[in-house]
């Protein structure tokens, strides 16, 4: 029994890395005032780019980097339009979402071919810490990770900490709240904007890179499947708060680990309502716990000078 | 003058976005490795190169048509609805039921009541994302993606299991009966009737919400919720009825899909109609002429793409990213405007949407 609630933990751990690490990055946009449908969009140009950078330079972390450079780059669009031209941020991250899609499944097509073997890629590797790895039960399941599982975590903290206890978190909170006092007091909004979505495009390229290359060692078309959208519910579901936001994030990561662990053990339902889970438990979260927390008061509005 | 301007600008930038987004498609095009002009070409050739490419065209519009409205009544009333691809298949799917089990009932009146029904699937899950907001606050932009995978799933599930066809090998439906289907309108093409049923929607959204009060009512409630409410307008009422609508259009989308096209159900039958719809409301500005229009040019382009595969071998997928162009493009358009017009452009909108639909004329 025990081991099964750790190794569940260690599952739990695994699946909630990539919805951790882009609702971590999604709180400084939102903080801000930016909405970002397009998160998924974003975390699967990621993915993309992280298989491809592996691929065409043959190690993990230069992957890492194109991953987490692209979603800069598809991020600094999205500034661009919805900070510099006033375009709604709903239909913009909309539009990312079907350019994701469209680009990262053509460029696969074009970079690894049709239904061919898929080629051997550096994946991120299993990083035991020294020591803590060899406490019973324990260990295995939280000091034998991938290095980004412990990135995600100890960014819990460091988020926290900036967002909260630094001159930069204030002010990120402040043109999220009242863009218009900020530009009274002299703090840029178009530039506080424009450095967390590029914050924010960084942390989703590398949550993508994290699907493609973590869970999995391949890239497959639309293969973030609502990651995004689920990250989206996270920052919300946490109060836009790093440490609500690890805890929503432990909730999904449990229905997606929850779901592997009964397919694999062959139980008698039907192997689609597991893949339900997830998706059912972010409604339920919306629906039961979230309501009376309120997000930042500028939230998905633009800011006209 | 400065209506007549504004006028100008919204017939014409339509056009510079559709016009900018085949030239950086075709740059995509190009460095994916393919020769752009050869696929636009052949593009050409399967959406309007013959009466039956052109015929091909508008059965791809009639679903965008559908799930464009499904987008256009939600945003009327302010909720945005991204679950036209889930509404979609619970409307193909209450279709596909009464299509292939009630074959009891009339010629005729099997093909209403399998559209009817079609609305009704679509209409609860668009009803259901509603409710969730206007009882617990829920945004209906994350809820109504939920459902979207989980009505993706149920039917998945369906189609291996309770609904598989009785001896077939595949995860598909029976047939449904032949007098629940939608009667061609053009022999040896594949034309059907829900090209008709798509006008008369079109029509029954301007109806309905230029001429009824309960439209009146939903589109003063997207436009200003405080004041709707200080009007004594029941806002909730207005959001749900909103998002049953919203999700009637696009259970349409896949009733007429199943009914007139597919004529079973299985798994993902829809190549995303339910996304493209977002794009669809975008470019016709939620106006039954414009999503008219643009449901026919991306109708052209899902055509088309098939056609590009297979002669110029670029991916059908590159048509995603040449939507994805016509959408920012759209809302970027003031890209082309200095920033103090960018400004005018934004408020002046606002401001000649409330002249045009409150019917305000004496507005400063």
């Amino acid at each position: 029994m025990m081991d099964w609630i750790f190794e569940f933990i260690a599952a739990d751990l695994r699946t909630m890395t990539p919805i951790l690490l882009a609702a971590l990055g999604m709180v400084f946009s939102e903080r801000a005032g930016s909405v970002n449908i397009g998160a998924e969009g974003i975390m699967l140009i990621g993915a993309l780019a992280g298989a491809a950078g592996s691929f065409l330079f043959g190690n993990i972390w230069a992957g890492a980097f194109v991953a987490m450079a692209s979603g800069a780059l598809i991020a600094l669009l999205f500034a661009y339009l919805t900070v510099t031209l006033y375009a709604d941020q709903i239909v913009v991250g909309a539009g990312l979402n079907v350019l994701g899609l469209g680009l990262s499944t053509s460029i696969a097509r074009v970079l690894f071919g049709v239904n061919t073997t898929p080629p051997q890629l550096d994946a991120y590797k299993i990083v035991p810490i020294p020591l803590l790895e060899k406490i019973p039960l324990v260990g295995p399941a939280l000091f034998q990770q991938k290095l980004l599982v412990y990135l995600a975590v100890a960014l819990v903290p460091i988020v926290h900490f900036i967002l909260f206890r630094t001159n930069i978190g204030l002010k990120i909170r402040a043109v999220g709240e009242h863009p218009k006092a900020c530009d009274t007091l002299g703090i840029n909004v178009y530039r506080t904007r424009y450095a967390t979505l590029i914050i924010s495009g960084v942390f989703l390229g590398l949550a993508g890179s994290y699907v493609s290359l973590g869970l999995l060692s391949f890239f497959t078309e639309n293969m973030i499947s609502g990651r995004g959208f689920i990250a989206l519910a996270a920052v919300v579901f946490g109060k836009w708060k790093p440490k609500g936001i690890l805890f929503a994030a432990l909730l999904f990561g449990a229905g997606d680990a929850l779901q592997f662990r009964l397919q694999a053990s062959g139980t008698e339902i039907p192997y689609q309502f597991l893949l339900m889970v997830p998706y059912v438990l972010t409604i339920a979260a919306l629906i039961g716990l979230v309501g009376k927390a309120k997000g930042p008061a500028a939230r998905g509005k633009p800011y006209l000078k | 003058m400065r209506k007549s301007t504004i006028d100008l600008s919204k017939a014409v930038s339509p056009l510079l976005a559709i016009f900018f987004a085949l030239l950086f498609g075709g740059a995509a095009i190009y460095l994916l490795g393919f020769n752009p002009l050869a696929a636009y070409a052949s593009l050409a050739k399967g959406s309007v190169g013959s009466i039956k490419a052109v015929t091909e065209t508008i059965v791809k519009a009639v679903p965008l048509i559908f799930t464009g409205l499904g987008f256009a009544v939600a945003k009327r009333c302010g909720m945005i609805n991204i679950g036209a691809e889930g509404q979609l298949y619970m409307g193909g799917l209450f279709a596909t039921a009464v299509g292939v089990y009630w074959d009891f009932l009339p010629p005729g009146i099997h093909l209403l009541v399998a559209l009817a029904a079609g609305v009704v699937g679509g209409g609860i899950w668009g009803a259901l994302a509603g409710w969730f907001k206007v009882r617990f606050g829920a945004s209906e932009i994350i809820t109504t993606i939920m459902l979207n995978y989980i009505a993706s799933l149920f039917i998945s599930f369906l189609v291996t299991g309770p609904m598989k066809e009785p001896k077939g090998e595949f995860p598909q439906s029976s047939q449904i009966a032949l007098t629940a289907q939608l009667p061609r309108i053009l022999p040896g093409t594949r034309l059907h009737l829900g090209f008709i049923v798509a006008l008369l929607a079109l029509a029954f959204f301007y109806y309905f919400l230029w001429k009824t009060a309960s439209g009146y009512e939903m589109r003063v409630v997207g436009m200003n919720p405080e004041a709707a409410r200080y009007a004594g307008m029941n806002t909730a009422k207005s959001s749900l009825l909103a998002m049953f609508m919203a999700g009637g259009f696009s259970g349409l989308a896949g009733a007429t899909e199943i009914l007139g096209v597919q004529f079973r159900l299985f798994q993902n039958f829809s190549p995303g109609y339910g996304f493209d719809g977002i794009a669809v409301a975008l470019l016709g500005r939620n106006t039954p002429i414009g999503i008219f229009l643009s449901g026919i040019l991306f109708g052209t382009l899902r055509a088309g793409a098939n056609m590009m595969q297979m002669l110029a071998k670029v991916p059908v997928s590159v048509i995603s990213i040449m939507q994805a162009f016509v959408i920012l493009f759209v809302v970027g358009r003031s890209f082309f405007e200095t920033r103090k017009n960018r400004v005018n452009i934004l408020e002046s909108e606002s401001e000649s949407d409330l002249d045009a639909e409150v019917g305000e004329g004496d507005r400063v």
